[in-house]
């Protein structure tokens, strides 16, 4: 019993739980969801889908998460993706040969030094100048779609080019590069930030900054650092977004993708009020979340209801893990252990 | 509220307060065990214990913050169970907690009337909200402005505030944890007055207090508790000091007296040592006037001074807290500038904040990564202090000073403060300090543990370690310090060495006597050259 509860008590339970009751729901409705196939050397299934569709918001939710763990949250990450997205297509639509690797490899490296930049923006907007993170990043959320503009000349920017459309929609090894990159954002991540005393350093900041400073911790380096590293993620999940559609939209590519990034870490446990954060617990959020889309459309919810929907099922996520509700099902548990003791004392 | 009569005085009436047989268990502790506890109108009652005894827990157990696992609590002889403090509250029970609990960015007035402000056309009738703060205010004696904000005030008018709060709702029990910690002389004679004149009006008083002195001045009983069991109930006035302390700590006290005698024997070993750092008209506009402070390697120098004197602003600036805007710090002959906390610690100066909430834990994270913090942060994030030294340098720590729970992976903020505390000094410690600066490192913890802090820095000061060390508790300053340097009004008054000086000749130095209103008289003594005794 006590094994029990200490599994219930855990952070990741009712995500985990909220996880495969989607699978459930997903393999009732389609009884081939678990199934993957080899095609051409390549995995297909709905789980591989789920995984490919989900790794921009992951990538982007991976940043966010240390983000978060500083006290901040970064809006402008849409905005960011959307940048990245029109610097390379611009980069790659001006060159002679579209096709070519190299002109790809610089097109990407342009847009991921870019954001680099505007994470640095956004970093001395917090650290330096002191400005609540919301706002701060409000700036960028709402100026960087401008200049997206701006870069794409108003139009949606269209391009042929094989090594790019790989970054969105190729295989590496069977596995699509989407994942692949994903997977390798996480688990740089983890490494640099667990294995190094970066993360604890991080989670000081956020808990107490104060206190962080006067035991000499560096919190401006800190900051830059999170926001920058957040903006390279950014970067590239817009890149994959935009070489997944091959078209660079200014307004569309990664639109409200820091909404659902935020949720993703929410979901995953790390506290808006900064803190302790969990890598793995955002990997979860983000599973989530893009399960809930592939449900939506494997059940056949009408798209008019699909919204109404996916508010409900974060609903139910956000009240199993609110404090109070854990306070009165262990409370209520408790009531049902008394009066179970009480009557094994009667009889 | 019942009218005042002589029945005050009469023999005891039916407690107001009975609380019999409390228990009440945290995973892995039983946090209080059994626990009898009654409160008396008319009465101001104390709790006293150790940290960790159970007087928090008990207190939150009255207020409905905690639910009981078994007992019982009856309330003017009827039996209650609060599910939470607005209850309490509504039944007359108040509480003001040890730290400060109050919204800094609200206004004074928005902060005294929280959760019951007046009401006009439904909505806040917010004149009448500021003429009931200011009337509150003006009963305590306070010269605030009730539509100032709260966080521009100082600590100690900010835990007044809070008095004032909990007086305004008309409360027949008053709860004060820990009231007078930030408090000066002044302040707390203050506060007293408005204790009794509340006693006078028949409200049971529950004052938690380390200070002995105090409770002895202000308190009719008081009930020991050790280990969240209870020692017993007593009359005040029927209960001798030492008694009392080894009540509290079950064992007798002897830690304290070997100090006094080792602390003589200090002074004239070291009386030659190298200079380790000194400030010469270190300053910093609005916080101190430039002063000279030279600190010699394993010396321990006092600072004493009222609160507000400019003690803690000084250390600030020595432990690069602050920067000062005048006058140079020389370190092992090496004049520097104290930009951050970080360009201190790398040349091993190590300052403790007597804030310990805001300025010292980082509460969610665990007793091993609080005490690796600084050193951590002084080697740089690339180069992690592997696991199993992490882990070597938290037992050591533990066993050394004690810390309990003894648990590395608790977190920091489960901890009583005096633990609390404990931990911190392993932060410093940790980073092998040349000097430690240490503000108000015994606030608010209970005798034991202040012991043992006192005891270390002693030791600490023996193996070549500088301590700047500063209390309000001038019997401790006098305890401890070779030299102690008294401080007025953001000047330093004077640098004594401790040879002969008693409590009665700082006090008269840090005013005149303790009641410091009379301006005349300050006057006499501010003609003292500021930096007297400078250079040695």
């Amino acid at each position: 019993m006590s094994g029990l509860a200490k599994v219930v008590s855990h952070r990741l339970f009712w995500p985990i739980v909220m996880l495969l009751v989607l699978f459930a729901i997903n393999l009732v409705a389609f009884p081939g969801f678990f199934t993957i196939t080899v095609r051409d050397g390549q995995l297909f299934g709905s789980l591989i889908d789920i995984l490919r569709n989900g790794a921009p918001t992951l990538i982007i939710a991976v940043g966010m998460t240390l983000v978060i763990a500083t006290r901040g949250i970064d809006l402008s990450v849409g905005a960011v993706a959307a940048i990245s997205g029109a610097v390379a297509c611009s980069i790659i639509l001006g060159s002679p040969e579209p096709g070519n690797l190299a002109t790809v490899a610089v097109a990407v490296a342009v847009a991921l030094l870019i954001s680099l930049v505007l994470g640095v923006w956004n970093g001395f907007l917090v650290a330096v100048l002191g400005i609540q993170p919301i706002i701060a990043t409000l700036i960028l959320m709402t100026a960087g779609r401008g200049v997206a503009m701006l870069i794409t000349e108003g139009q949606i920017l269209t391009v042929n080019s094989p090594p790019f459309k790989f970054l969105g929609s190729g295989f590496w090894f069977g596995v699509p590069v989407a994942v692949v990159i994903a997977a390798v954002v996480f688990g740089i991540a983890a490494l640099v930030t667990r294995r190094t005393a970066l993360g604890m350093l991080i989670e000081s900041v956020g808990i107490n900054p104060e206190a962080s400073r006067q035991a000499g911790l560096r919190a401006r380096g800190l900051l830059f650092a999170v926001y920058t590293f957040c903006a390279l993620c950014a970067a590239i999940a817009g890149l994959i977004l935009t070489a997944n559609t091959a078209a660079a939209d200014a307004n569309n590519t990664g639109l409200f993708i820091e909404l659902d990034a935020i949720l993703a870490v929410v979901i995953g446990g790390t506290s808006l009020a900064g803190g302790r954060y969990t890598l793995f617990g955002t990997l979860v959020g983000a599973l989530v979340i893009q399960t809930l889309v592939t449900t939506v459309y494997t059940v056949g919810i009408p798209p008019i209801a699909t919204m109404v929907f996916k508010a409900a099922v974060v609903t139910i996520v956000c009240l199993l893990q609110s404090p109070t509700t854990a306070a009165s099902i262990s409370g209520f548990r408790r009531r049902l252990a008394a009066r179970a003791g009480k009557g094994l004392a009667a009889s | 509220m019942s009218n005042v009569t002589s029945e005050n005085t009469a023999v005891p009436r039916s407690p107001v307060v009975e609380m019999r047989g409390i228990s009440i268990g945290f995973p892995g502790v039983k946090a209080l065990d059994g626990v009898d506890f009654r409160m008396f109108p008319g009465e101001v009652h104390s709790l006293m214990g150790e940290n960790g005894a159970g007087k928090s827990t008990l207190i939150k157990a009255l207020t409905g913050v905690y639910g009981i696992d078994a007992g019982t609590i009856t309330l003017s002889g009827a039996q209650v169970s609060f599910s939470g403090p607005a209850q309490a509250q509504a039944a007359g029970i108040s509480t003001v907690y040890q730290e400060v609990n109050l919204l800094p960015n609200l206004s004074v007035a928005e902060n005294i009337m929280l959760g019951r402000e007046p009401r006009r056309f439904g909505g806040i009738g917010w004149r009448a909200m500021r003429r009931r703060s200011a009337e509150l205010l003006a009963g305590l004696g306070l010269d605030v402005d009730p539509g100032s904000l709260l966080g521009d005030h100082s600590l100690a008018v900010q835990q007044l505030i809070a008095i004032a709060r909990a007086i305004d709702v008309n409360a027949k029990v008053l709860i004060l944890d820990e009231p007078t910690s930030s408090l000066d002389a002044d302040e707390v004679a203050e506060l007293f007055r408005v204790i009794r004149s509340l006693r006078d009006q028949d409200v049971a008083i529950l004052f938690v207090s380390h200070f002995l002195d105090q409770v002895y001045e202000i308190c009719d009983r008081l009930t020991v508790l050790r280990n969240g069991t209870l020692v017993g109930e007593y009359l005040v006035e029927e209960l001798l000091r030492i008694d009392l302390v080894q009540k509290m700590i079950g064992k007798e006290l002897t830690t304290l007296d070997d100090l006094e005698q080792r602390a003589h024997a200090v002074v004239v070993d070291e009386s030659d040592a190298a200079t380790f750092v000194s400030a010469s008209k270190l300053g910093r506009r609005g916080a101190i006037n430039p002063a000279d402070l030279p600190i010699a390697a394993g010396e321990v120098v006092g600072l004493a001074g009222l609160l507000g004197s400019g003690r803690t602003e000084f250390a600030r600036l020595l432990g690069g807290i602050d920067r000062a805007d005048t006058g140079e710090l020389t370190i092992r002959g090496e004049t520097v500038r104290l930009r951050t906390p970080r360009q201190a610690i790398a040349r091993r100066i190590a300052f403790s904040s007597e804030n310990r909430r805001d300025e010292g834990i980082v509460g969610d994270l665990t007793v091993r990564d609080n005490i690796v913090l600084a050193l951590q942060a002084d080697r740089g994030w690339f180069r992690p202090i592997p696991k199993k030294k992490q882990d070597e340098l938290a037992q050591s720590y533990i066993q050394a000073l004690n810390i309990r729970p003894g648990n590395p992976d608790a977190l920091v903020r489960n901890l009583s403060g005096g633990n609390q505390q404990k931990v911190l000094l392993a932060r410093w410690l940790a980073i092998a300090p040349r000097l430690l600066i240490l503000d108000e490192p015994t606030r608010g913890i209970d005798i034991g543990a202040k012991a043992e802090i006192q005891k270390l820095v002693f030791n600490l000061a023996e193996n070549g370690m500088s301590v700047l060390f500063i209390s309000a508790e001038l019997e401790e300053v006098l305890r401890l310090s070779h030299r102690v340097v008294v401080l007025r009004d953001r000047h330093v008054v004077a640098d004594l060495e401790n040879d002969g000086l008693t409590v009665d000749s700082l006090l008269t130095l840090i005013a005149d006597g303790r009641v410091a209103s009379d301006d005349e008289a300050l006057a006499e003594i501010e003609p003292t050259p500021t930096t007297q005794g400078g250079t040695r």
